[in-house]
């Protein structure tokens, strides 16, 4: 059995980060969140802009902001609530909770203020910490890992280099037990049969289907004409001539092995294998909703060079030409550009294999190194009110 | 500088160049036969491996990405002035 160092969480997951986070139940509720953070600089908070005045998303932002605390690179969580918001800091928390990792919470409302609600908080989180620092890492199996799968800025040697090299990670991976996630609708569009070709059941292919179709339609009705420039047989002077050869190169990520489950925005999946996950071709909100699906890490190709990592999940940079692993090498983990001079792809799966098999055991990806955190993006489907 | 012709999966008729080509320049693969650019071919672009009978499927990513329009001779460019999109394949 093949294994890595990590840490085995209350409810039999396995973190490869030993994170206390630190999350606003609802925006306003950032600025403490910020007070706790600057004070005891090792806490990860998750600042978001939601919690409140939203009706259709409610269900959808508990689940991903509770699962957000359950992923398992989170060993405990505090939430913060201000009291009056409709996403409140007691439901979130009793969610992280049924994980059996400490989760506390309190409102800033009842704590008095602003100032005695940072100095409470500051008090948790320290308790938090010492507790966390007592985890070690010991061997565990590589079935318990969760790898998310991302393209972001993608140019026309993304499908060729990058992504296929990714897809043989994806194989190795399910290959031993693990499961990934291939999400971003958009870019499923037009290869509907091919996805469902590869699915384990007709319940699953019925699934995909309806997930592709539902994104295809949303993109026409909202975009009208503009939608061309989403689906439309992507950049032609690239050298991309059906829309099929386009979600290809995208699709390609998740290797070849049977799809096993069709998931929500940021649910957590039961199923090994490839998994799809129903969300959007953004890729900030699409790095949330893979975070709270579970994932430990994440592959992250690109074509023009997005630098983004993500607050709880070391996210891994596959560059798509050595021209842009050059420009910007400060953030790009591999180069996958290699390919072009003649480096078979398996060989290029193999490097990012290794590379990713030392970032489970802690090695630091690129975007830790820069502390490319940022802010928690949640994905929204109407206005607020 | 690149040159060699990238083949995404063994069962594709099509492969892609890593560079612009010239008619008449020769274009080699890591496995398999070389085969001569029968007409400009730019940078990241599909070249056939194979002579192609019109509505033959031309294939990428092991999978169909189109039907040829007409016959595509193997050294020839393709796009979509010889590729068909097929829709609901």
């Amino acid at each position: 059995m093949e294994t890595f160092q990590g840490f085995e969480r209350p409810d039999g997951s396995a973190g490869i980060r030993n994170y206390v986070a630190v999350i606003p139940s609802v925006a306003c509720a950032n600025g403490v969140v910020a007070a706790i953070a600057r004070a005891v600089p090792q806490v990860v908070p998750l600042y978001h802009g939601h919690g409140c005045g939203r009706a259709v998303e409610n269900d959808m932002h508990i689940r991903t902001l509770a699962n957000l605390g359950r992923n398992p690179n989170v060993a405990a969580a505090l939430v913060v609530g201000l009291g009056c918001e409709m996403i409140k800091a007691e439901g979130l928390a009793a969610r992280i909770a049924q994980s059996g990792k400490p989760a506390a919470h309190f409102e800033i409302q009842q704590a008095g203020g602003t100032r005695r609600a940072a100095a409470r908080g500051i008090e948790i989180v320290t308790g938090l910490m010492a507790d966390a620092a007592r985890l070690a890492r010991r061997p565990l199996p590589l079935e318990r890992i969760c790898l998310g799968l991302e393209c972001g800025g993608s140019d026309a040697f993304s499908g060729l280099t990058a992504n296929p090299g990714v897809g043989r990670v994806s194989d190795w991976l399910v290959d031993r037990g693990g499961r990934v996630i291939l999400t971003e609708d958009t870019e499923m569009i037009g290869t509907s049969h091919i996805l469902r070709r590869r699915a384990c059941n007709p319940e699953v292919a019925g699934r995909i289907g309806a997930m592709v179709a539902e994104a295809e339609k949303l993109t026409h009705d909202l975009l009208g004409p503009l939608a061309a420039y989403v689906i439309a047989p992507g950049n032609m002077d690239g050298g991309m001539s059906s829309i099929q050869e386009k979600s290809l190169g995208c699709i390609v990520k998740s290797g070849t092995r049977p799809i096993t489950q069709v998931v929500d925005y940021g649910q957590v999946p039961d199923a090994k294998g490839v998994v799809l996950m129903d969300g959007p071709g953004y890729d900030t909100e699409s790095l949330t909703g893979l975070a709270a699906a579970g994932c430990q890490a994440i592959l992250f190709t690109t074509g023009r060079g997005n630098p983004i990592g993500y607050p709880i999940v070391p996210v891994i940079k596959v560059a798509s030409t050595s021209r842009l692993y050059r420009q910007m090498e400060d953030d790009m983990d591999v180069d996958a550009g290699v390919v072009l001079d003649g480096t078979p792809l398996d060989e290029l799966g193999r490097t990012i294999t290794q590379l990713l098999t030392r970032v489970l055991d802690g090695e630091h990806t690129k975007a830790e190194v820069n502390r490319q955190e940022g802010i928690v993006c949640l994905y929204t489907l109407h206005p607020s009110f | 500088m690149a040159s060699q012709l990238i083949t995404v999966h063994e069962k594709d008729n099509v492969a892609v160049t890593p560079r612009d080509f010239k008619q008449g320049e020769t274009l080699t693969r890591p496995q398999g036969p070389a085969l001569v650019a029968l007409t400009d071919i730019p940078c990241g672009h599909k070249v056939a491996l194979t002579d192609l009978a019109a509505q033959a499927p031309i294939v990428k990513y092991g999978e169909i990405i189109g039907r040829a329009k007409q016959a595509i001779r193997r050294g020839e460019w393709v796009h979509t002035h010889n590729l068909m999109s097929v829709e609901n394949l």
